[in-house]
């Protein structure tokens, strides 16, 4: 890396940062054409086994220091038999565990109505039929028990979240140095594989529920800060300084005036808490949770199809539901009554919904059906349609359509890239990673690229993580080709912009497990359905950011290129895409952070990534490889995060698109 | 109305806004400029203002955007602490007060109106002016009772269970100043109140506003960048730029006498006229006979007398009794617009 810094150094001289970088690019070109003619040391192709140190093991070091010599492990422990008691409590109440208050399972009937009052209350009868068609269909299709497994532990993740991401984000606004400390800790969770949750929480909180809450909860915890400490610091100066002069002490005023005032960040937290926990409450199944997920990755594990889809669907439902009545929430503004309204009118929805409640739990004392759903009447197809995806699959027409878009992506594309990609010597990936940071951000963004990838070779994984980055870059190259255009095209009509923005807000909602659920069934345990999977995943930001940035568009520019007589395509090309294309770099940037996360998801395929190394620490103990192969990925993708986002804000301000 | 000990006091206050504001104060030259001063990296909020404000006094701050006299009355209820000098509100001085006691005193004293409201959105009226009160303790009971007298004295009866964003500026305003009245301030600061509102509702809420101060008779502080409105309601007018005061007089004697240039070009276009007051022309040595006129009367409203009357001196009076006498064609001049 001596040659970097130099080179870093000399851009104080005066070189354009365009002109460096294409030095630096020259050089690895030369690096790669030596190694191609067997002229390049081994020492500087690979890092020799010799030099990398043995990070896991002081890691180890580390961790075991913490766990026996600190005593966390005592603390963990008992902090998990009081998170058991409570998720005792939720497992009873929810799908009827033998544990205290034994009082439960509360019918399923019940659920449902209390679901579609919640629903009418939030947002009138569209809702209501969603939350409670979504609880119905869940009993129906036989997936009740597995459902209420996966939302009793919703039920206490999403509650401890929420109440330690609002003190952090208020601590956070309180005092500057929190803060400080908080982000560059809050940026890593964000873009460490959820894998390297896991194997911590199995550790520390026992396998089962416990862990599964405690990786849901640390998960989820990030944006509830972040939007938090939004909220307060948005809070309007006046209505501050009225609490002041109202007589306010400091906690009446957090209390009283702060806090309702940043009501609409905080439930916008609230939102993506809940979002968040769900994606991971499912992806929990890798380490032993029961629940959706779980039966989900078995009936993937056997190639059970239509089984998979049916649960898959549950989720997705679930998903959208949580979704939309919390951001109902959000929306939704008090009314106020005339006075005099009596009592019973002003609670009415909370009479019908406890009506409903108690009026389903008796009538399930009567009706077995009303309580529970066996085996004998549920709806499931299963069956049925795994025969019938199995026998579509096997159409000659299906077949030999999905076989050779498998065979073109596959034998022309994806493996020679990925080949090339590992044969180019570590020091010229490096070098052209450094130049793409200095080029499109700045010294800064270099020496972060430079230093991250550096220590990526460090940790003696680099050839998994070349072969993640591989997965990534192209997933993310051809949800372009496919995203890009989409947007383009549907931003050209107010309606389909509509359309295809609101098809991609329920698409994020979707917990990213289910996106496997396709892949596998198109192309079988394959390359090609990893990268699908990434695909479909990332090109949702991909194409949302697209539209908004050309909705954005101010209409005096668009309309003076009409009055310049510029054709269609000279106005997209000339003025549309060029302001758009910041706001383009943020989703581009979502693109390729999702890929991170799904490529390390899609190790359940069956993957030779860093994702299939760290699936495999789940197994053991072994926290220390755990976290190195955790920070490899969380390494790479903050390189890029940093990149694109320090060239999208450079890009704005010199546009003056910024607010 | 002037006599009693001034109910705020302040000397040489400055408020700098910057990274170390009391350091570069301390070794700051006298005599530096606001743009010297903004040169140096830093923001003179309140330039070494003295002022005083009598009991039962309106007060009120007129001055453009930026010229310092929101950060001037945000200096007087400490929400912003002073850089320099003192304040003393009663007799106190206002830095040296505990958290606690400043809290004690907003909840006591002190009641402010605020340009944009500042109102709770999740609070309904009600509960809105019931907020200090709730602040300071009060039980429900109590708290609805004198909440619900200050919405009927602000005319928003029936209104109490709404939200504010279910009401117009002007009535979002009412609820603001019955907030600031709750708890019955003895000193009540208003910070541009009615700028934010259509110029047909700040006629309105103006008038609204005399009558509450004819009935209540509080120590005002009234900011305002509306020169027509502090002539319309101040009993003196201290007119700021750049965070130093520029004058601070009667209105009559801003009219008839502005300190600066700056002064002089807002009372350009003013109806002196209208203005101006019988007892303000009074001149030494001059005394008239036949009837009186009332000292209070401005020049405008006795157009009639002083066109048609052929004395020369007329005789003015204060409660029946005769303070002086003022030149006719003086005051002529005045209603003609002759300086």
């Amino acid at each position: 890396m001596a040659s970097t810094t130099t080179n870093l150094s000399s851009a104080a001289a005066g070189i354009s940062r365009s002109r460096l970088a294409l030095n630096l690019c020259a050089i690895a070109v030369v690096l790669t054409a030596l190694q191609y003619m067997g002229m390049l040391p081994a020492a500087l192709h690979r890092l020799p086994e010799t030099m990398i140190p043995p990070f896991a093991i002081w890691l180890d070091g580390i961790f075991n220091f913490l766990k026996d010599d600190l005593g966390l492990l005592a603390l963990t422990r008992f902090l998990t038999s009081g998170l058991e008691w409570i998720l005792d409590a939720t497992a009873n109440l929810f799908y009827g565990q033998r544990r205290w208050p034994n009082i439960g399972p509360i019918p399923w009937t019940a659920v449902a109505a209390v679901a579609a009052v919640v629903g009418y209350y939030l947002g009138g009868w569209r809702l209501a039929l969603l939350a409670g068609g979504t609880f119905v269909w869940t009993a129906l299709i036989g997936q009740w028990k597995i459902a209420m497994q996966t939302m009793s532990v919703l039920a206490v993740a999403v509650p401890l979240a929420f109440v330690i991401g609002i003190s952090l984000g208020v601590a956070a606004w309180k005092f500057p140095w929190v803060n400080r400390t908080i982000r560059p800790i809050l940026s890593v969770l964000q873009t460490l594989p959820f894998f390297t949750y896991l194997l911590p929480a199995v550790i520390f909180f026992k396998v089962g529920p416990t862990a599964g809450a405690v990786a849901t909860t640390i998960y989820a915890i990030p944006p509830m800060i972040l939007m938090t400490t939004l909220g307060l610091q948005k809070v309007s100066h006046e209505v501050v300084e009225a609490g002041h002069m109202s007589g306010c002490s400091r906690l009446q005023l957090l209390r009283h005036v702060y806090l309702p005032s940043a009501r609409t960040e905080i439930l916008v937290g609230v939102n993506q808490v809940i979002m968040l926990s769900l994606a991971m409450v499912v992806l929990t199944a890798f380490i032993g949770m029961p629940g959706l997920g779980a039966k989900l990755l078995a009936m993937m594990g056997s190639f059970k199809l239509g089984r998979s889809f049916e649960i898959g669907v549950t989720i997705v439902l679930v998903a959208v539901t949580l979704d939309r009545l919390s951001k109902a929430w959000v929306a939704k503004q008090p009314e106020h009554f005339e006075r005099g309204t009596p009592w019973w009118k002003r609670h009415l929805m909370l009479i019908v919904a406890i009506g409903a409640f108690v009026f389903f739990c008796i009538l399930a004392q009567f009706f077995e059906l009303a309580a529970d759903i066996g085996r004998k009447h549920n709806f499931s197809q299963g069956k049925e349609m795994d025969n019938l995806i199995k026998d579509v699959l096997a159409l000659d027409a299906v077949q030999s359509t999905t076989y050779a878009i498998r065979y073109v992506l596959n034998v022309k594309v994806l493996i020679p890239f990925r080949d090339f990609l590992l044969s180019v010597p570590t020091p010229a990936l490096i070098l052209v990673i450094t130049a793409l940071g200095l080029w499109l951000g700045g010294r800064r963004q270099a020496v972060i690229a430079a230093l991250f990838f550096s220590l990526v070779a460090l940790s003696g994984w680099w050839d998994r993580s070349v072969i993640t980055l591989y997965s990534v870059l192209s997933a993310v190259a051809l949800a372009m080709a496919f995203g890009l255009p989409l947007g383009i095209v549907a931003s050209r009509s107010e309606k389909w912009s509509r359309r295809v923005l609101l098809a991609c807000d329920t698409a994020q909602t979707f917990p990213s497990f289910v996106y496997l659920i396709p892949a596998i069934m198109l192309f079988g345990i394959t390359d090609v359905a990893v990268i699908f999977s990434i695909l479909i995943f990332a090109m949702v930001p991909l194409t949302r950011y697209t539209i908004e940035g050309l909705r954005t568009v101010p209409a005096e520019m668009t309309e003076a290129a009409d009055m310049s007589g510029a054709t269609r395509m000279q106005k997209l090309i000339n003025v549309q895409l060029p302001l758009a294309l910041p706001t383009m770099a943020v989703g581009f940037n979502q693109a390729i952070m999702f890929a991170f996360f799904m490529v390390i998801i899609a190790a359940f395929i069956g993957t030779q990534d860093l994702g299939q190394e760290l699936q495999r620490t789940l197994a053991g103990t072994d926290l220390g490889k755990n976290f190195v192969l955790g920070i490899c990925v969380s390494l790479m993708a903050l390189t890029f995060d940093q990149i694109i986002m320090k060239w999208a804000n450079d890009r704005k301000q010199a546009l003056g698109l910024d607010q | 109305m002037t006599d009693a000990q001034p109910v705020i006091t302040c000397q040489n206050v400055w408020k700098i806004f910057g990274t170390d504001p009391k350091a570069y104060l301390e070794k700051m030259p006298a005599g530096h400029s606001f743009d010297q001063i903004r040169e140096d990296g830093y923001i003179a909020g309140v330039k070494d203002v003295s002022i005083e404000v009598a009991k039962g006094e309106m007060l009120v701050i007129m001055g453009l955007s930026g010229s310092g006299k929101s950060t001037l009355v945000r200096c007087f209820s400490r929400l912003h602490d002073i850089t320099g000098g003192t304040i003393t509100v009663e007799g106190q001085d206002i830095m040296s007060l505990s958290e606690k006691e400043l809290i004690d005193l907003r909840r006591n004293k002190m009641g402010m109106v605020f340009q944009s409201f500042g109102l709770l959105p999740h609070r309904t009226v009600l509960e809105n002016v019931a907020f200090p009160l709730e602040m300071r303790g009060q039980d429900r009971h109590q708290r609805r009772e004198r909440a619900m007298e200050v919405v009927k004295l602000v005319g928003l009866e029936g209104r109490e269970e709404y939200f504010p964003r279910e009401l117009s500026g002007g009535q979002q305003q009412r609820v603001g100043i019955a907030r600031s009245l709750a708890i019955e301030p003895d000193i009540w600061f208003l910070d541009e109140p009615f700028s934010a509102l259509d110029p047909l509702i700040r006629r309105e809420m103006q008038d609204e506003f005399l009558r509450l101060q004819a009935m209540l008779g509080k120590t005002i502080v009234f900011i305002t960048h509306d020169f027509d409105e502090a002539l319309r309601l101040a009993d003196r007018i201290a007119i700021m730029k750049d965070g130093a005061v520029e004058q601070c007089d009667t209105p009559d004697q801003i009219v008839l006498h502005p300190a600066t240039e700056y002064v002089r070009k807002f009372t350009e276009d003013i109806d002196k006229a209208r203005v101006v007051h019988a007892h303000v022309l009074i001149e030494p040595g001059l005394s008239g006979t036949g009837d009186p006129v009332d000292a209070g009367a401005t020049v405008h409203a006795m157009a009639r007398i002083l066109v048609q009357d052929g004395r020369d001196a007329i005789p003015v009076a204060k409660d029946g009794k005769i303070v002086g006498a003022f030149s006719r064609t003086a005051a002529l001049d005045l209603l003609v617009g002759l300086d």
